[in-house]
């Protein structure tokens, strides 16, 4: 008899996508698709595509999805969830979407705690329009956009998205992690299960940072791609869970002990 | 039903609710906040759901969202909130999704002023935003009228999938006005499923993507192509307007759309007081514009007048009808300045003595 033990997610079309070689949005589009299948929620799910290399998502996962415009994924999200709670929502988004063009849009969406998810792919970068400086670009970081380098002091320093939403008060999941080995793929999962869970069960807004290559506009193979990703964001953007429903008030301190 | 005094903007958002919208996101500016403050208490006594959303852009989106999922769904602004608004009413008709946007314009450009004007009919009938698309828009001249013309809205916009404007001015919004809300109201089109809608994929019907990207520009073509035809059918089923005084002799036509038409309309009643007899058209539709009517009416009068709150926007479309067949004249107001009737009566005086100046273009 025998047994399968690998398969395709049903939560994935059958099709090849478009991502370039290297590229991790293909991990992170079967890991989510793991998890709506594992959750058993993939009929009800409708993802929200956003604008940047993965617009077409849609064309890769086996749900209902809206297209979305440039950086406005947590509110088509809002929307969609506001109009039917039974549905479970996520925006997928990349870093010049969410942290640049739609930074507004994130900022409320987990600050009102909308009960939806959001995967938040962060590859320092403009992918889609041809490598220009993004707002989580690195100090020194060569990009289209800035040919010497990110300037820190015409450009300002790159931001920190899961620590930031971090300091709101709404209750939130908020977490970074990365795919670039086996291993964190595995934690990736993890990260997703528990942010979709999050949703599922109505408890709060959710949001997965995940760190990302982009060989192509970085200019370099996929194999130094990973480590350049080793050793220049994650000192910067650190891993870890950074906020949970059930963590305490971030208050501040009294000054006096 | 009794008739109830109400407030034009509560009366619109009452409508809204009467015709089954129980989605409201917004955000405030003057001079309609009194629409999202009315949602914000009623539509939580229905199940609905009010969300004030972190701005004009965030709004419309929200909008786009739920509009996708199938749902009845409005927002309201004013001027240059709808501007912030103008890329996703260009995705929400690329997309095809059917929403009610109430524009209660007030008086510009940019910040301007707070009070009534016209001045968006130009970008509200022909260049809202980028690509090539087309709004279904409305002007009530009453309370009453914004009431109706509310929940007609929601059914062109289902019925045609597109959004649909409703075009008031802050005259609209703040005057009070006895109101009655009809009683079993049937939609006044036959109302298609909504299957396109994006609510979730159990393999009983293909899946549903709500999109306006076309890479493949022979898609997006037939795309357009097959925009057009809803737009067409617009022109062809949607017209609405009223007339004044055509049945009898008149020299001058008046053409004047919105609470202006009713300033007119004070001026026409006191002209045929003193035996000057006024024919008025009434554009309702902006778009699709009653071409046809006012170039009908235009035949039995010497001279056409336009009257507007603006530097003369629909005057365009009153050209295009009438093709230089008759002397055209304007009277108007801006930045929240308003048209009195005697201000009209004298118009019509001085075009019947010749001393107003025509309208020329070169």
């Amino acid at each position: 008899m025998l047994e399968t033990v690998f398969s395709k997610p049903e939560a994935l079309r059958d099709v090849t996508t478009h991502y370039c070689p290297g590229c991790t949005h293909g991990t992170i589009h079967r890991i989510i698709a793991e998890v709506l299948d594992e959750l058993g929620v993939r009929e009800r799910t409708v993802g929200v595509a956003p604008v940047g290399c993965s617009v077409l998502a849609y064309n890769y996962f086996e749900t209902d999805f809206h297209e979305a415009s440039h950086g406005r994924a947590p509110a088509v999200a809002t929307g969609i969830k506001r109009a039917r709670p039974d549905l479970v929502v996520f925006a997928y988004q990349g870093d010049g979407d969410l942290a640049s063009i739609g930074m507004a849009e994130i900022v409320h969406c987990a600050n009102r705690g909308e009960k939806v998810t959001v995967v938040f792919v962060n590859n320092a970068i403009y992918g889609m329009t041809g490598g220009q400086m993004a707002p989580t670009t690195m100090p020194g970081q060569v990009a289209t956009t800035c040919p010497l380098g990110r300037d820190v002091d015409l450009a300002g320093h790159p931001i920190r998205v899961s620590e930031m939403l971090s300091t709101l008060r709404t209750p939130a999941f908020v977490a970074r992690t990365s795919v670039h080995t086996p291993l964190l793929s595995v934690n990736t999962k993890e990260m997703l299960r528990r942010a979709f869970t999050y949703q599922v069960e109505g408890r709060c807004f959710s949001l997965v940072e995940i760190l990302s290559t982009c060989p192509t506009n970085w200019g370099i193979p996929p194999a130094e791609a990973t480590k350049w990703l080793e050793k220049n964001m994650l000192p910067y953007y650190p891993l870890g869970v950074f906020k949970t429903p059930e963590s305490g008030s971030r208050e501040p301190m009294p000054l006096e002990r | 039903m009794t008739k109830k005094l109400m407030k034009g903007s509560e009366a619109i958002g009452e409508a809204a609710v009467q015709a089954g919208c129980h989605l409201f996101f917004g955000y405030p500016i003057t001079p309609q906040n009194e629409i999202p403050e009315y949602m914000s208490m009623r539509l939580p006594q229905v199940g609905g759901t009010f969300v004030q959303a972190e701005s004009e852009v965030a709004a419309s989106n929200m909008l786009y969202g739920a509009a996708g999922s199938g749902e009845r769904v409005m927002t309201s602004s004013s001027s240059p909130g709808i501007s912030l608004m103008a890329e996703a009413i260009s995705y929400l008709a690329g997309a095809e999704l059917p929403v009610v946007i109430v524009n209660i314009m007030r008086a510009g450009p940019g910040l301007g002023g707070i009070l009534p004007s016209q001045n968006d009919y130009r970008q509200a009938t022909k260049g809202m935003a980028h690509g090539d698309f087309r709004l279904l828009v409305l002007a009530p001249w009453s309370v009453q009228e914004a009431a109706d013309l509310v929940q007609d809205a929601f059914d062109l916009a289902d019925y045609y999938r597109n959004p649909v404007l409703i075009l008031g001015d802050g005259l609209i919004g703040q005057m009070m006005e006895p109101v009655e809300f009809a009683e079993g109201r049937e939609p006044i089109k036959e109302l298609p499923l909504k299957d396109w809608a994006a609510t979730g994929n159990d393999g009983s019907k293909p899946r549903s993507v709500i999109n306006s990207l076309f890479l493949d520009p022979e898609e997006l073509e037939q795309h357009n192509y097959h925009l057009k035809e809803k737009y067409d059918r617009m022109e062809r089923d949607e017209v609405r307007f009223t007339t004044s005084g055509l049945d009898t002799d008149y020299d001058v036509l008046i053409v004047a759309y919105g609470t202006v038409a009713r300033v007119c309309s004070t001026a026409i009643e006191e002209l045929a007081d003193n035996g000057v007899k006024v024919g008025m058209v009434r554009p309702v539709s902006l778009f699709p514009y009653p071409y046809q009517a006012v170039r009908e009416a235009a035949r039995k009068a010497k001279a056409v007048l336009v009257v507007e709150l603006s530097m003369g926007q629909m005057i365009e479309d009153v050209r295009l009808a009438i093709e230089g067949s008759k002397p055209l004249h304007f009277l108007n107001r801006t930045g929240g300045m308003l048209v009195s009737p005697d201000e009209v009566v004298d118009k019509i005086h001085a075009i019947s003595e010749g001393s107003s100046q025509e309208v020329v273009h070169a």
